[in-house]
């Protein structure tokens, strides 16, 4: 075996063993961003949460290392009356997606622990009832953007 | 065929009457579908004559007080929200700033005026940083005491509640979710509400301005 298909047998057991790492969660997040607000006022981020599972699975928590508290929460809009409300837990169908959104499920940041502007990225993990725990980038973008 | 206007056996004198009363009724019915056309050209809802003008007096995000005469000549889009509420007062703030940037002339003219309904906790100087944060040209913060704040949600029937507060002290305050747009002389034109979209709101407004 040469030198080079050597090096590229070893680059497609690397590239294998990525991929089976990645499929075997069976919960993953895409699309996530923070809208930034000045003065540390609570921010919301936004994500959208994939189920690859056969069976329903709870998200039962979100932590930030960034933010002191990160909560999940549900704008609800009733007549022309809008409140925002904490949510216990949220069901991820199988094979099914949450899409959390503007006037609609959010997670709160409050309490950021350093300072945040938009351009940085920050980081929310994720629990569910299953045991997997899963890491969501976050974009922080700045306050006008919509989504 | 019998004369839809004639009936058998009747004098010309009320066959001109009745002429005279369909025609009245035509101009009527074309009167009220010119109406309509007209009012089916505005994508938001058009409140015209239902609402009362734009009146308040309040404290700018400057530090200096802010009343309706002074907005004179400026269009006045006025949404009630709290800087406390991460989710959809920001999503709406974003959607207005966006349509007024898609007409940078004609949004010289207009004003986005953020109304707190959580007086206690917003300050003009937090209402400036958060104002700033979607448009620093053409929105401003208004904040006031609760009996000024609440004299203007009444007004357009803008109703809020703030929620008990938490262990922290941080609540939530439910409010109305509308945005009252009034044309250059404060009168009320149209209501809109954050499901309305960026162009919607764009096409709006400049056909607003464009009334002169």
């Amino acid at each position: 075996m040469t030198s080079l298909s050597r090096l590229l047998a070893s680059l497609l057991l690397a590239t294998t063993g990525t991929l089976a790492m990645a499929q075997s969660a069976t919960l993953s997040t895409s699309g996530g961003w923070v809208r930034w607000l000045p003065a540390q006022l609570p921010a919301a981020g936004y994500l959208t949460v994939t189920n690859n599972g056969d069976k329903p699975v709870d998200l039962i928590g979100i932590t930030s290392p960034d933010y002191g508290m990160a909560m999940l929460h549900q704008t609800t809009t009733e007549g022309s009356t809008s409140k925002m409300s904490m949510v216990g837990k949220l069901t991820v169908p199988a094979h099914g997606k949450v899409l959390f959104s503007p006037g609609n499920y959010h997670v709160m940041l409050e309490q950021p622990k350093h300072a945040i502007v938009p351009g940085d990225s920050i980081q929310l993990q994720l629990k569910f009832s299953n045991g997997e725990t899963v890491v969501a980038p976050m974009p922080v973008k700045p306050a006008g953007t919509t989504q | 065929m019998q004369h839809p206007l004639r009936r058998a056996g009747e004098p010309p004198a009320r066959t001109l009457r009745r002429c005279a009363a369909w025609l009245a009724g035509a101009v009527l019915v074309l009167g009220l579908s010119a109406c309509g056309a007209k009012s089916q050209s505005w994508q938001l809802d058009d409140v015209e004559g239902h609402l009362p003008d734009l009146s308040f007096s309040l404290m700018a995000d400057n530090g200096q007080p802010l009343r309706a005469a002074d907005l004179k000549g400026k269009i006045a889009i006025v949404y009630f929200g709290y800087t406390h509420c991460p989710d959809i007062c920001p999503e709406t703030m974003a959607k207005l700033s966006q349509a007024l940037s898609k007409d940078a002339a004609g949004a010289a003219d207009m004003r986005i005026l953020f109304i707190s309904v959580d007086p206690a906790r917003d300050t003009p100087a937090s209402m400036h940083a958060y104002v700033d944060a979607f448009d620093s040209k053409h929105a401003i913060g208004l904040t006031g005491s609760p009996s000024d704040i609440e004299a203007i949600a009444k007004r357009y029937r803008v109703a809020y509640q703030a929620d008990k507060p938490e262990g922290a002290g941080s609540y939530e305050v439910a409010h109305s979710s509308g945005i009252y747009i009034f044309d250059r002389d404060g009168k009320a034109r149209l209501l809109a509400n954050g499901n309305n979209t960026v162009d919607q709101l764009a096409h709006d407004l400049q056909q607003l301005a464009q009334q002169g």
